[in-house]
């Protein structure tokens, strides 16, 4: 239990997946112009990870890898399939994305059409395939720790939008040089609190 | 052939700070400058074949399932090129670790195919795709340059600072930390954006 729970925290704080591994920028930086949307997008992330990390788990685990298929005949021990774990995981996440925006538009047609282009780009969201290559080459032992990680993950790049739209929103009534408004200054800000983000990297856990 | 399609994105339309695609993967890899170069190199291979193959392909492809179509070319270009580094440059794939499979959810990838190859011949995507990977590496080999002249002392792995400047042989210098830690690439981006802007005022946002 303790383990989970430190594999929690530190998939949100310290292993952030926006300021530690840059994953997922381009929808984070396009989509967190305004708070609403950015709860939105950030949801359907944590959904999304939260989802495929389990299913790429078990294929990780009884298909993929080196000698995973030796419960289905003892000749196919020394199989190793993991060349294939991209093209595998890329189409677990397209499908569970697919599934995602159709609940989604029948739903809450508003945020369906507030978010636009960027449900459909959730499959090819970094942080999410992102999430499945961690999983699989830090190793994790058991379904439960893998499912704790993408939700924990999920939950890191949630924060992590939610609090770059609040402070863009308030960005825009100050004064910023012209040829850096927008998306220069976004960055730096970005930047910047990857810098308060390093603070947590001290902790052990 | 138009000359623009490869001169454009080099730097007018650049991609990754102008059309903000391909930002994850071009700050992760910049702490030093040969898995940079490495990366934009198989970025570029990627991008080039994926457009003209989808391209050519392009009348025969569902529109309903196109991004799943695409992602299988994509995914299959990208474990090549992933199983050749491992193969034949080792240490850098491990440093790439990761990043090599996540060329394949790289948006610049998708954003071109589904901007330019769905639309245009074979051979003006290839070129595009080319154009626009070498786009992308220029500003990763930027923002690695100063990562690492400033944050390490070497470039290429090679001693540019002189041993004797630094302060434990008795000089004055210290390397900056900062440059190696992540937030570091996203600054310098931001910087990157702000002087090509200051350049081209026509890309200034309101």
């Amino acid at each position: 239990m303790q383990e989970l729970v430190n594999i929690f925290i530190k998939s949100i704080f310290i292993e952030n997946m926006v300021f530690a591994y840059f994953l997922g920028m381009c929808s984070y930086l396009a989509v967190s112009k305004n708070i609403k949307t950015s709860v939105g997008l950030g949801l359907a992330v944590v959904f999304v990870l939260g989802v495929t990390l389990p299913i790429n788990y078990l294929l990780d685990k009884y298909i993929l890898s080196s000698g995973a298929l030796a419960w289905l005949s003892p000749s196919y021990a020394s199989l190793d399939l993991s060349f294939l774990s991209f093209i595998i995981f890329i189409a677990v996440i397209a499908s569970v994305t697919q599934i995602v925006e159709m609940v989604v538009e029948k739903y809450t047609p508003g945020l369906y059409s507030s978010l636009g282009i960027f449900l459909p780009l959730i499959a090819v969201n970094c942080a999410i395939l992102g999430g499945s290559l961690f999983m699989q080459e830090r190793a994790y032992e058991t379904l439960a720790q893998a499912t704790v990680y993408g939700v924990g993950s999920g939950v890191g790049w949630f924060l992590a939008i939610v609090s770059l739209a609040a402070i863009r929103e308030k960005l825009s009534y100050s004064n910023v040089p012209a040829p850096l408004r927008g998306l220069g200054i976004t960055f730096i800000v970005v930047g910047l609190m990857g810098i308060a983000f390093m603070s947590f990297m001290g902790i052990k856990l | 052939m138009n000359k623009k399609i490869f001169t454009e994105p080099l730097f007018s339309q650049n991609p990754v700070s102008v059309l903000v695609l391909g930002i994850c993967s071009a700050l992760a890899v910049t702490v030093k400058l040969e898995p940079a170069i490495v990366m934009a190199l198989s970025v570029t291979i990627v991008l080039g074949f994926s457009e003209a193959i989808i391209s050519a392909i392009r009348h025969t492809i569902p529109n309903r399932i196109r991004i799943i179509v695409q992602l299988v070319i994509v995914a299959f270009l990208v474990i090549l090129v992933d199983q050749i580094l491992k193969a034949y440059a080792y240490q850098v794939s491990k440093q790439l670790s990761v990043f090599v499979g996540l060329i394949i959810t790289n948006c610049i990838i998708m954003g071109r195919i589904e901007a330019y190859a769905l639309g245009n011949k074979p051979l003006d995507s290839f070129v595009d795709g080319l154009g626009n990977g070498l786009g992308y590496g220029i500003v990763l080999v930027v923002v690695a340059f100063f990562r690492e002249l400033f944050g390490s002392g070497t470039l290429l792995g090679l001693q540019i600072i002189p041993h004797s400047w630094y302060i434990k042989n008795g000089g004055f210098y210290e390397n900056n930390g900062l440059f190696i830690l992540p937030p570091m690439a996203l600054i310098l981006v931001g910087l990157f954006i702000w002087v090509q802007r200051s350049i081209q005022k026509e890309l200034i946002e309101e």
